[in-house]
C-alpha cells in the first residue's frame, strides 16, 4: 500500500468536493461581490484538488491522471470528510462550514509546507496563502451574520449547529498519518483550531455549538448520503463517453 | 444652459467623451443607462445557462476555465452597473426594474443549454457575437462606459477562444462528441444572428443612437461582419452552419446568408422564449433569498459605525 498516495489522496478529495460545493453558489449568491467572492474561493480549492489529485496519480504509478481519479471512482473509494459534501443549506450554513473547514486547511497547510516531500510542501505552500483569504471571508461573515440582525444571528447559529457534528472527523488521526512521515498528524492541529473558531464565534455572539454526537468514516469511503448524488452529477459526462478526451 | 449643450454636441462632433459631470441632453442620459443597464443585467443572467454546466464539465480542467468565466461576467455585471451608476441611478434601483421585467437583457440567454456542446457554443458564437457588437463601444462617446468596455472585450475574447476549443476537441473526437458540436451549432445559430437586434428597417433606437455617437455601426452591418468571421470558422471545425442559402459572393467579398426569423425574436423579447421565466426566477430567488444576507451586513455595518463613533 502505497501510504504517500492516499495521504495525497485524501487531501485531493477534500479540496475537490469542498470545490464541487462552493460552485453551486455561482450565480445564485446574495449579492455579486458574493458571486466573485465564492467564484474565487471555489477556484482555489478546485486548483487544490487539480495538483493533489495529479500528484497522487504520479504517486500511485498506475498511469491514472487527476479526471480519472475525479470521475471514474465511486462513494466508497473517495476519502474526504464528511464535511465538504454537505448540502450548502443556507448562506449562513455555507459559511460556517467555510470557518471550520477553511481554519483547518489553514493549520494544515502552514505544517505541510515545511515537510519533507517536496511537491506537497511546494501545494502547501502555495494553498496557504489562498486559504487564509478563505478564513478571512467567513470570518467576516459570521461576525456579520451574528451581530447583524435577529434573523441573522438565529441562521448564524443554526449554521454553527448544524455544522458542528462533522468537525472532529477533521482531527480524526489513524495509523496511516502516524506512520508517515511528511503527513501532518491532524489531532495536533485541534486544539488551535479550537482556539481559533471560538474566539470568531463568541465575538460574532453566537454561543459555541454543544452537539455530542460526532460523524465519522469519510477517510474509510463511509459517507453520508448525499455524496453519491454530488459525484452522479460530478461525473455522469465523463462516464457516458469513457475514453473521451474534453 | 444653452452654451453647455453646445459644448456637447461640439464633444460629440469631435468625437470626444462625454464625462459624468458634463452636461448632457437628458435624452442621452436615459439611452446610455437602459441600454448599459441591459448589458449589465444581460451579463448576470449569462451567468446562469453556463452555471447550468459548472457542476458537470466533462474534466476538472473545463471546470475551473468554465467557473472563471462564469466569475469574470459577473465582475462585467459589477462594473458595468458601476458605469450606469455615473449616470445617477443605482445597481439596486436596476435590479428592481429587472427583477419586475420593466428593464430587458439579451434575449439569447432565454435558450436552454441542453448538452456540454452548448458550453462550446456559447462561447464560440455568443461571445464572439458580442464581441462584434461591443468592440465598437470601446468608442462610445460616453466614457465611463467606453472605458469599461476595454476591459470587458479582452476577456470576451478569451471567452470565445476557449468556446471554439472545446468545439474543437468534440470535432475531433468520437462520433457522438462530433454530433454533440453539429446539434449545438444548428440550436444556437439562428439565436445568433438575432444578437444583432432587428434589421436596420425596423430598428427603433438606432438612429439617434448613431448621432450620439454610442452606436457606430448598423445592426445589419454587424450581422454581416459576424457572419463573414464566423463561417470560415466553422469550416475549420467541420461542421456545417444550418443555413442552406449561405453562399460566399466573390464580388463583394462577403457571405450572403439567411436572415433569421424575426418574429421568434420579438416573441423571446416580449417573454416568450424557452427561459424567459425561469431565468428571471432564478434571478429573483437569489436576489429574496439573499436579503436577509444584505439586510445583516447593513444592520452590522450601522452598528460598527456607532461603536466606532461612541469611542471617538
Amino acid at each position: 500500500m502505497n501510504d504517500l498516495f492516499t495521504y495525497t489522496l485524501r487531501l485531493g478529495d477534500d479540496a475537490l468536493i469542498a470545490a464541487q460545493r462552493t460552485a453551486e453558489w455561482i450565480a445564485a449568491a446574495p449579492q455579486l461581490e458574493e458571486d466573485v467572492a465564492l467564484g474565487n474561493i471555489g477556484l482555489d480549492q478546485l486548483g487544490q484538488a487539480r495538483s493533489l489529485l495529479q500528484y497522487a496519480g504520479q504517486l500511485e504509478g498506475a498511469g491514472r491522471s487527476e479526471d480519472d481519479l475525479a470521475y471514474f471512482r465511486d462513494e466508497r473509494e473517495f476519502t474526504n470528510v464528511q464535511l465538504v459534501e454537505l448540502p450548502n443549506g443556507d448562506f449562513a450554513a455555507t459559511m460556517a462550514r467555510l470557518l471550520y473547514f477553511a481554519t483547518y486547511q489553514h493549520l494544515l497547510y502552514e505544517e505541510l509546507r515545511g515537510c519533507a516531500d517536496e511537491t506537497l510542501a511546494g501545494v502547501a505552500g502555495k494553498a496557504v496563502k489562498e486559504v487564509a483569504y478563505h478564513v478571512d471571508h467567513a470570518t467576516q461573515w459570521v461576525l456579520r451574520l451574528g451581530d447583524g440582525t435577529e434573523e441573522s444571528h438565529r441562521r448564524m447559529q443554526a449554521g454553527l449547529d448544524a455544522m458542528w457534528p462533522y468537525t472532529a472527523e477533521l482531527f480524526a488521526s489513524d495509523d496511516l498519518v502516524r506512520r508517515l512521515d511528511v503527513a501532518v498528524d491532524p489531532s495536533t492541529l485541534e486544539e488551535e483550531w479550537l482556539r481559533r473558531v471560538t474566539q470568531v464565534i463568541e465575538e460574532s455572539t453566537c454561543s459555541m455549538p454543544t452537539s455530542s454526537y460526532q460523524h465519522s468514516g469519510g477517510r474509510q469511503g463511509r459517507h453520508s448520503e448525499h455524496l453519491g448524488y454530488l459525484l452522479a452529477e460530478l461525473q455522469h459526462i465523463a462516464r457516458s463517453h469513457p475514453g473521451a478526451q474534453w | 444652459m444653452l452654451a453647455l449643450m453646445d459644448s456637447f454636441q461640439a464633444t460629440i462632433d469631435a468625437d470626444g467623451r462625454i464625462e459624468p459631470r458634463d452636461a448632457m441632453p437628458e435624452g442621452y442620459r436615459k439611452t446610455l443607462i437602459r441600454q448599459i443597464a441591459q448589458h449589465a443585467h444581460s451579463e448576470i443572467i449569462g451567468m446562469q445557462p453556463e452555471g447550468n454546466w459548472i457542476s458537470r464539465t466533462p474534466s476538472l480542467r473545463r471546470k475551473a476555465i468554465l467557473m472563471a468565466k462564469v466569475q469574470d461576467e459577473a465582475g462585467h455585471g459589477l462594473y458595468l452597473y458601476a458605469a450606469a451608476e455615473t449616470l445617477g441611478v443605482d445597481r439596486a434601483e436596476l435590479l428592481d426594474l429587472l427583477h419586475a421585467g420593466k428593464q430587458k437583457y439579451s434575449s439569447i440567454f432565454n435558450y436552454p443549454t441542453l448538452t456540454w456542446a452548448d458550453i462550446g457554443a456559447i462561447g464560440w458564437l455568443v461571445d464572439g457575437a458580442a464581441i462584434v457588437n461591443q468592440v465598437p463601444l470601446c468608442r462610445c462617446s460616453y466614457g465611463p462606459y467606453a472605458r469599461a468596455m476595454v476591459r470587458v472585450c479582452k476577456e470576451e475574447s478569451f471567452h470565445q477562444r476557449q468556446g471554439f476549443e472545446i468545439l474543437h476537441t468534440l470535432c475531433n473526437g468520437t462520433e457522438a462528441q462530433k454530433a454533440m458540436a453539429q446539434d449545438a451549432l444548428d440550436r444556437w445559430w439562428w439565436p445568433s444572428l438575432m444578437m444583432f437586434g432587428p434589421p436596420d428597417a425596423s430598428s427603433t433606437h438606432s438612429e439617434q443612437s448613431m448621432a450620439w455617437g454610442i452606436k457606430r455601426h448598423s445592426n445589419d452591418e454587424l450581422r454581416q461582419r459576424f457572419v463573414d468571421m464566423t463561417v470560415p470558422q466553422a469550416d475549420v471545425l467541420g461542421i456545417r452552419v444550418p443555413d442552406d442559402g449561405l453562399r460566399y459572393d466573390e464580388e463583394t467579398g462577403h457571405y450572403s446568408f439567411t436572415q433569421p426569423d424575426f418574429t421568434e425574436l420579438y416573441e423571446v423579447v416580449k417573454g416568450n422564449g424557452p427561459c424567459n421565466e425561469q431565468r428571471l426566477a432564478h434571478r429573483v430567488k437569489a436576489h429574496e433569498d439573499g436579503a436577509w444576507v444584505r439586510e445583516a451586513a447593513a444592520a452590522y455595518a450601522g452598528k460598527q459605525a456607532q461603536k466606532k463613533a461612541s469611542a471617538a
